[in-house]
């Protein structure tokens, strides 16, 4: 360990290990932007980064290093063994930015994370500290790629047309020439495949089951969070028992009850068995919470002469707004993303659900794209319900639920 | 204390004893906790204890997914011939191959065109314009067909639409596969025969440990790189939470479509990287399809991880920290001795309830692969077995199998949980 304490060592190897990092992500953002062919010179960006990060530490000024990476990454290219490789009909002007690019976004970064490391040894804090500015903008990128990346393949492929499709998958270009036609896989589905009744008969369900689980749990919760009875401790474990059992383990016998009793293919036996998958979700949370509430507050309305129910009603549920604003997102996108109980219970397309209707769309008749789209229209109001209520959305699953 | 008349003795007031037992207002109580608790007490036990006996009477009976239908007798009823030939057919069938059912007895009534040209077939008996048969008992696959010769006057195909017009009435009572004494083990000995069983085992501990294991790590890891302020990250923790928010089934989808060997994405950006030769059948191959839906299950997950490490990471006391920068501790030093030990509390609670979660996890095998190329895991195996196999008893052994293994989970997962408290 101690032979990399010294700036000589640590700037050279961690100015290469960026610029793999680097340079691989240039040429997959590329790739990914254009569909031209394009990979990464890794033994090239090894030795760019390599004088990049001796540049830094030797004189640990910014321009320096810039400079040095540019004047190598260019003149790389220039010599034909660049630390980006392109195929033989890539246009000169991408070429030429696309190594820019990578220049930049090899000495920047090495410059920031080099910053106070010295030529020679160094302590052993200013080399630990390098070491993390290193692995924090690796995490970065990594993890923004592996989130961003399949999540703008779901978007791209569903405004293709299937032959540009299959004749570049990596060329995710909008053909903008096709007008409002880039948008035929949407008008599609929502057309012939009735997807604007899925989303409805979707939208009614989740809202139902959030009002049927509010009112069973509410007042379950408050029950054991305030009141004192026999067989308390018991009953919030086995809550928690309960919100452990499977779904699939239920799924069977609730099947061959359903088909029995003739709720199968109704959204009515939907609604109905939903709210007993959140229930004890919606309790656990909200237990939690009223626990947290003074009780000081209650128990003044009780002396002013309110009855219980009403000290509920008029006390707890005002101050617990933001709570059961949590929990309400929390049930609404667990019904909303609910596959496998829609999945077994409906058959008839008139009753599918949002996700039952995507699972149909998953045969080899039906093109991709439409797949994709049906993806994205399910995908489109559950994100921006969460973007726009984010703060209650991250309390909601932080505070009940580690399930999935 | 010579005193003859002794001054009675003083009596002590009697001793402020606590009430025993419970009093009117805790009883008031609890019986309001029990009004409160009863409407949750009532679907919880019908949706989950109802369904886990359910269960396990399945398990232990032969019940095919064909049975769910109970067997029925079925009739159709056909005027054939003309003239001197003409007769009503009924032709009967049992609809189970293999079930009695008891005391059929069809009954129908002659139309007012038709009338009785001579004797009808046995079993049946005819009085005045109603039509009685009596098959008694029949066996499955039982089928037969009796004929009663009539005459009528009219046109023929008025004849039809009249014989056809009054529809038979069939009864019949046959037991109910599910609700009879017969009782088998064969279930259980079909699911455990042969190694296909263990090898679903060691699919699912592997997809499990794995799936939790890389989970928690990667969440780890986001979470120390989120333990700071600065401009857009809130942007950047509502961004690595999508994972996890996004339908699984559009998600699983899109994995699916970025990884088909023929026209995904990833294949096409490693056959232009020079990384592989040729096209990669992500998921379709052996050891690799498991590898990928534990890489998805990793992915899907992380998110949560990485919320519970950031709330905890942020509660932890900075003058700490503040100490160990006095005292000289370099950034690992903090980490490895301040943060990790605090942060063991969360993680093992975590890692059991993701792993039992993990384990009963179904939806995401289900759509990545269906199962297939050896990602076979025990909740695939109950759909598996029930639908695809149409054995719903062998089904219902699987998710027996399940539940025992998370009640074993659960017991130690309880035991952990009350020494660490850290939920």
């Amino acid at each position: 360990m101690r032979v990399l304490w010294f700036g000589f060592v640590a700037g050279p190897l961690l100015g290469a290990l960026w610029a793999v990092v680097a340079v691989v992500t240039v040429a997959v953002a590329v790739a990914f932007a254009t569909g031209e062919a394009v990979r990464p010179g890794i033994g090239m960006a090894v030795l760019a980064g390599a004088l990049a990060g001796l540049a830094a530490v030797v004189r640990g000024a910014r321009w320096l290093t810039m400079l040095v990476a540019l004047a190598i990454t260019a003149s790389l290219a220039v010599a034909g063994a660049g630390v980006l490789r392109f195929g033989p009909e890539v246009a000169p002007r991408l070429e030429a930015v696309s190594v820019l690019l990578a220049a930049a976004a090899i000495a920047g970064p090495v410059a920031r994370v080099l910053e106070g490391v010295g030529f020679r040894a160094i302590t052993r804090h200013a080399f630990e500290a390098a070491v993390i500015r290193f692995l924090t903008g690796f995490g970065y990128v990594f993890f923004t790629a592996i989130v961003v990346i399949p999540f703008y393949v779901m978007i791209m492929t569903s405004l293709k047309s299937q032959q540009a499709l299959l004749q570049n998958p990596l060329d995710f270009t909008l053909e903008l020439g096709r007008g409002a036609d880039l948008f035929r896989s949407y008008r599609e589905l929502l057309t012939d495949y009735d997807f604007g009744r899925y989303l409805w008969t979707s939208f009614v369900v989740s809202v139902l089951t959030v009002l049927v689980t509010l009112a069973f749990s509410i007042p379950g919760a408050y029950a054991v969070a305030r009141l004192r009875f026999r067989g308390r401790a018991l009953f919030s474990r086995s809550i928690l028992l309960i919100y452990m059992v499977p779904m699939i383990v239920l799924a069977l016998p609730i099947y061959i009850g359903f088909s029995m009793a003739g709720l199968r293919n109704t959204v009515f036996g939907i609604v109905l068995i939903y709210p007993v998958t959140t229930i004890p979700v919606a309790l656990y949370m909200l237990q939690g919470y009223f626990r947290g509430l003074p009780a000081e507050v209650e128990e003044a309305g009780l002396m002013d002469g309110l009855g219980r129910l009403a000290v509920i009603w008029k006390i707890t549920l005002p101050l617990s707004l933001p709570a059961l604003a949590s929990v309400s997102l929390y049930v609404f996108m667990i019904a909303w993303n609910e596959f496998l109980l829609a999945f077994m219970l409906l058959d008839d397309p008139s009753k599918f659900t949002l996700t039952r209707g995507i699972a149909s769309l998953n045969s080899s008749e039906i093109p991709r794209q439409h797949l994709m789209a049906g993806a994205v229209i399910a995908t489109v109001p559950i994100m921006a319900l969460f973007l726009g209520l984010e703060r209650f959305m991250t309390r909601g699953l932080a505070a009940g639920a580690v399930k999935g | 204390m010579s005193d003859t008349t002794e001054p009675a003795p003083i009596q002590p007031p009697p001793a402020a004893t606590p009430p025993r037992g419970r009093g009117r207002l805790a009883r008031r109580e609890a019986r309001l906790a029990w009004r409160l608790l009863l409407p949750t007490l009532f679907a919880v036990s019908l949706a989950v204890v109802v369904p886990l006996l359910a269960i396990f009477w399945i398990s232990v009976k032969p019940v095919e997914l064909a049975d769910l239908r109970p067997p029925a007798p079925v009739v159709r009823e056909s005027l054939r011939g003309s003239g001197e030939e003409m007769r009503i057919q009924y032709r009967l069938r049992n609809s189970s191959r293999d079930r009695e059912i008891r005391g059929v007895v069809l009954t129908d009534t002659l139309p007012g065109v038709l009338r009785l040209r001579g004797e009808p077939e046995a079993p049946c008996t005819v009085e005045g314009r109603e039509i009685t048969c009596d098959f008694g008992d029949i066996e499955g696959g039982f089928r037969a067909s009796v004929e009663v010769p009539v005459a009528g006057d009219e046109d023929e195909e008025v004849l039809e639409a009249a014989a056809e017009g009054s529809a038979p009435v069939v009864t019949g009572q046959a037991s109910h596969v599910l609700t009879d004494g017969t009782f088998t083990l064969a279930n259980f000995a079909r699911i455990f025969d042969g190694e296909a069983f263990w090898r679903v085992l060691g699919v699912t501990l592997f997809y499990t440990f794995f799936g939790t294991a890389g989970a928690l790590l990667v969440g780890l890891f986001a979470a120390l790189l989120l333990d700071r302020s600065f401009r857009g990250q809130g942007i950047l923790r509502g961004l690595y939470l999508f994972p996890y928010v996004a339908p699984v089934i559009a998600v699983a989808f899109t994995w699916v479509t970025l990884f088909d060997p023929f026209s995904g994405s990833a294949n096409a950006l490693l056959l232009r990287m020079g990384v592989t030769g040729e096209a990669i059948n992500f998921f379709g191959e052996r050891p690799l399809a498991l590898i990928m839906v534990t890489l998805f299950e990793v992915w899907r997950y992380f998110p949560l991880s990485f919320l519970f490490i950031l709330a905890r990471m942020q509660s932890i006391d900075t003058d700490m920290y503040e100490a160990a920068d006095m005292d000289g501790a370099s950034p690992f030093q903090k980490f490895r001795y301040l943060s990790l030990p605090q942060l063991t509390g969360i993680l093992s609670v975590l890692f059991l309830l993701r792993f039992i979660w993990t384990f009963n996890k179904f939806d995401d095998i289900f759509l990545l692969t269906g199962g297939n190329a050896g990602t076979r895991v025990l909740t695939v195996n109950v759909y598996e077995q029930a639908f695809a196999l149409s054995n719903i008893g062998a089904g219902a052994a699987v998710a027996v199998v399940i539940f025992l293994c998370l009640v074993l989970f659960s017991a130690f997962f309880f035991r952990v949980m009350s020494r660490e408290e850290g939920l």
